[in-house]
């Protein structure tokens, strides 16, 4: 008789448990192999048969030792559902299930904080999906037919002026401008939103960005992506696809010592410059890579050595915000020759609005967008209890800050783009219409990217081992052998076939309420069946 | 939907021509009011053409409220007419008890004043007087302009002319500028305010059809001016964004059509002046209309224009001879007042033209 050990950890204490037929299973061993988190291992178990062949019984037994799989139980190695071993087996012989009286998060923390990648498992409240694109254009307003029409599917990315500051004369019945304007670029309301070389791997990077010159170069649909915090690869920014990429400058300035040599010979300006103060999923936290994620190349693209990689949580010599718009806005505006915009993320907070006016109030006019990112944000790495404890709901937010420029006449003027949850029940295109027509210019997208790359992670706590460099995917990670995993053709290809889904589906909702140009603020477009909804953000009640 | 009218002539003519260019219309406009702006005043209006001319309607007590306004206010009045309404039985008509259109001197202190400086008096004035008269419903408050004069009333435009003597042609009331517009505001509860023309500072407006980008252009233009009130009409959005462009920012009028339905990018990316209108477009994207509409303006200068939608969702026709020309949503319309036009040079607008008639009856075209 085995005593009982109370304290010991079975398979019954962690949040997946391994499936196995034994009588299913060739010993292949391609579950094993295949599982970068080491939770299964060929191992021999005893078994003991009783046999009685006769006409009266007559029982003989025997032992035998059998080779068979077995779920680790340790911490360290604990099933996290990723079903790696699911998609090899060729017999159907394993699977991990969802272990639904896991203690796993009690047990978790013995070696400190709990850090993971993914989104908040805990707010998972959807907004969006009580909103319903209700003003049907029928009658005195036809709809518009979403094959035939032209439709205007751009957003500003850039300082939008006033019409009376503009430098306009009229001449002989001409306006002429007579003085430069800060640049905007018109681009897709959707952005691919900043993952970094380093959180992502090479090839994963390398698909996105593959996509996104794919959309532009093949599609003339004008998207853009976003580099994420840790630089860029040199022959990128010394390509004409610079164009379509946003240079991210976070708290930890990762990469920007190779960008600032690369400027001279850039043959292209980026597209944009973006500024990172915060973001969702961590706000009030720098970025983080795990020691275990900087390979070679992360090293040589940051200029670091193999070490966790903090970022602080503020960029280092920033106090309040007219001195972040005075030297950071300025100094990046002054880099590129006030050709390129320059904006800025911040978490969404319960001060967004705040810090919203004071950026429209800027007298430089140099900040050329907002991007507010909600507590729905994905990352790669970051305490558990940042992701599902701190943070703000971005759809009420960003309604607020809209609401916040109507009073003062400004808005437009410096571009609201929100992100944080874009997509997470699979419609980005339903969710990108409904917070333009809330007030959004346009909406970043980023965990829905690399889900259709394959990754599988999600809000149920299943993978989310973005930091651990064990990504089974090989998209967020830098194991050169789990990177090769990942087909960066048919991953790009996936992306291009959603941007064009939805590209479709953005016509698909613009063409019912008479629209051929993006609604954005156009809230009387929206209905909501949840009163507290409607009163928060101003649009009408249905049931 | 509504139709719309407007008459231009070298002439001056009676309101009766507006009423027979609207009425072959009435299957599309549902007879369920009247409303026009006349500028450029003949008849009893003529000697006072400088002297701002007050369109009332009210009570009583709501002429008893505008006198003493006037009043305090150094208004001096120097002319009146009031319609003596029809006893008529069975007339369609929700008539006001009383009708004013007075001409007022400016304040002896403002004698010497600037242009706009006037301007603005006037505009403060009529705001004033709308915000007095709406406690307790006491009256509307359609213009106060010099030489415009406007007239608006809810029920059948036949009995409402009949009402106004409108059919009488006996010389009082006439004008070479008319707007006109036969329905009142179906969408939602009927409001006076709500039936075009509208007018501000010189510029009248039309506008038949629905504009979807309402409250994107309401919310916006609610900062922009404190004339851009009231809202009762999606149509007013297209007034104030004229007035804005033209007004405001004084630009040249080509540039309104850039405004309210700006080119597509791919078109605006193949023209020599794109650098301007991708600017326009960016930084007036909140006065860009959609939905099917057309437009009917008379402007200060007391030319006429009218332009569609972008996607020509409406429409509207221009057509004449020397001495007159009209605009109609139909061309039945046009077809009773001018049987003798040659119809071949009738103006069909497209959904990116812009049509204005000049004083002397001059067609100017231009594609936006």
């Amino acid at each position: 008789m085995e005593t009982v050990r109370t304290q010991d950890i079975s398979a019954n204490d962690l949040n997946f448990k391994i499936e196995y037929h034994h009588d299913r299973c060739t010993m292949c061993g391609s579950c094993v192999a295949a599982c970068t988190f080491q939770a299964i291992e060929a191992v021999m178990e005893r078994r003991s048969v009783t046999v009685s062949t006769g006409s009266q019984p007559d029982p003989t037994q025997r032992h035998l030792a059998v080779p068979v799989i077995r779920q680790k139980t340790t911490l360290a190695n604990a099933c996290v559902g990723c079903a790696m071993c699911e998609k090899v087996c060729p017999n159907k012989a394993i699977k991990p299930v969802r272990n639904e009286d896991t203690r796993h998060n009690l047990l978790a923390r013995s070696g400190g904080p709990l850090k993971r990648g993914g989104r908040t498992n805990l707010n998972a409240q959807r907004t969006l999906d009580n909103i319903i694109i209700g003003r049907i254009s029928q009658m005195t307003d036809p709809s518009l037919d979403s094959e035939r029409h032209t439709f205007d599917i751009l957003a500003p990315f850039g300082r939008v002026l006033l019409p009376q500051e503009l430098p306009l004369t009229a001449e002989n019945g001409e306006l002429k401008m007579s003085a430069k304007t800060p640049p905007v670029h018109w681009i897709y309301p959707v952005i691919f939103s900043d993952m970094s070389i380093g959180a992502l791997s090479t090839r994963a990077w390398e698909a996105v960005s593959l996509a996104t010159a794919y959309l532009n170069e093949k599609y003339h649909l004008p998207v853009r992506m976003c580099s994420g915090e840790g630089g860029m690869p040199v022959k990128l920014m010394e390509s004409e696809q610079l164009k379509y990429m946003i240079l991210q400058i976070a708290s930890g300035h990762f990469g920007w010592n190779r960008i600032i040599k690369a400027m001279p010979r850039m043959k292209v300006d980026p597209a944009g410059i973006l500024i990172k103060i915060g973001q969702g999923a961590k706000p009030g936290d720098g970025g983080l890579l795990p020691a275990a994620k900087v390979a070679e190349h992360v090293q040589a693209i940051r200029g670091v050595p193999k070490a966790d990689l903090n970022s602080p949580p503020n960029h280092q010599g920033l106090y309040s915000i007219e001195e972040s718009v005075q030297k950071m806005h300025l100094s990046l505006n002054a880099a590129f020759g006030f050709r390129v915009p320059v904006a800025i993320k911040c978490a969404a907070s319960a001060t967004s609005v705040s810090v919203y006016n004071n950026l429209l109030r800027d007298p430089y006019r140099i900040c050329g967008g907002f991007f507010l990112d909600g507590i729905q944000g994905g990352t790669g790495a970051a305490n558990e209890v940042s992701l599902d404890h701190t943070g703000h709901p971005v759809v009420s937010k960003l309604r607020e800050c809209y609401l916040a420029a109507v009073k003062q006449g400004r808005q437009g003027q410096i571009p609201l783009w929100a992100g944080g949850g874009i997509g997470l029940t699979g419609n980005a295109a339903a969710d990108a219409f409904k917070m333009i027509c809330l007030g959004a210019n346009g909406v970043f997208i980023g965990k829905i990217l690399i889900q259709l790359l394959g990754c599988v992670g999600n809000e149920r706590g299943r993978c989310n081992s973005c930091s651990t460099g064990k990504c089974p995917t090989g998209i967020c990670t830098q194991d050169p052998r789990l990177v090769k995993r990942l087909d960066i053709d048919k991953g790009a290809q996936n992306i291009v076939d959603y941007m064009l889904a939805l590209d479709s589906e953005l016509r698909k909702l613009m063409a019912p309420i008479g629209n051929s140009s993006l609604p954005v603020g156009r809230s009387d477009a929206l209905v909501t069946t949840d009163d507290a909804v409607a009163n928060k953000l101003s649009i009408q009640y249905v049931c | 939907m509504c139709r719309i009218g407007a008459i231009k002539s070298k002439v001056p003519f009676h309101p009766s021509k507006a009423l027979h260019l609207m009425l072959p219309q009435q299957e599309g406009h549902d007879n369920s009011g009247f409303a026009m702006v006349m500028q450029d005043l003949a008849g009893v209006f003529e000697k006072y053409k400088d002297k701002p001319l007050l369109s009332l309607a009210c009570t009583q007590y709501g002429a008893k409220l505008v006198e003493d306004y006037m009043e305090t206010h150094n208004f001096v009045q120097v002319s009146e007419w009031i319609p003596k309404g029809s006893k008529k039985r069975g007339l369609d008509i929700k008539a006001m008890p009383y009708y004013i259109f007075r001409n007022y001197d400016y304040p002896e202190h403002y004698r010497d004043a600037s242009q706009q400086v006037k301007e603005d008096l006037l505009l403060d004035t009529r705001l004033a007087l709308r915000k007095l008269l709406e406690k307790d419903e006491q009256g509307y408050v359609y213009s106060f302009w010099p030489d415009v004069l406007t007239l608006k009333e809810i029920g059948d435009p036949r009995d409402i002319a009949t009402y106004f003597k409108l059919w009488d042609d006996n010389g009082d009331l006439m004008a070479k500028n008319v707007v006109v517009q036969c329905r009142q505001n179906t969408n939602y509860d009927i409001v006076r305010y709500a039936a075009h023309p509208f007018f501000l500072q010189g510029y009248t407006l039309c506008a038949n059809g629905e504009n979807t980008f309402y409250t994107k252009n309401k919310e916006y233009q609610k900062s922009l001016h404190r004339g851009y009130i009231g809202f009762e009409s999606d149509s007013q959005n297209f007034l104030y964004t004229l007035h804005y462009v033209l007004h405001q920012l004084k630009w040249p009028i080509k540039y309104y059509k850039h405004v309210i339905t700006p080119l597509p990018f791919d078109e605006i990316e193949q023209r020599p002046d794109k650098e301007v209108l991708t600017t326009l477009r960016q930084s007036l994207g909140h006065l860009e209309i959609n939905g099917p509409n057309t437009v009917i303006a008379l402007l200060p200068n007391n030319h006429m224009m009218t332009c569609c939608d972008s996607k020509k969702l409406r429409p509207v026709v221009v057509g004449g001879d020397d001495t007159t020309i009209a605009i109609s949503s139909e061309v039945c319309g046009l077809n009773v007042i001018l049987p003798n036009r040659n119809h071949e040079l009738d103006v069909y607008p497209n959904e990116r033209e812009v049509v204005v008639i000049t004083n002397e009856l001059e067609v100017q075209r231009w594609k936006q």
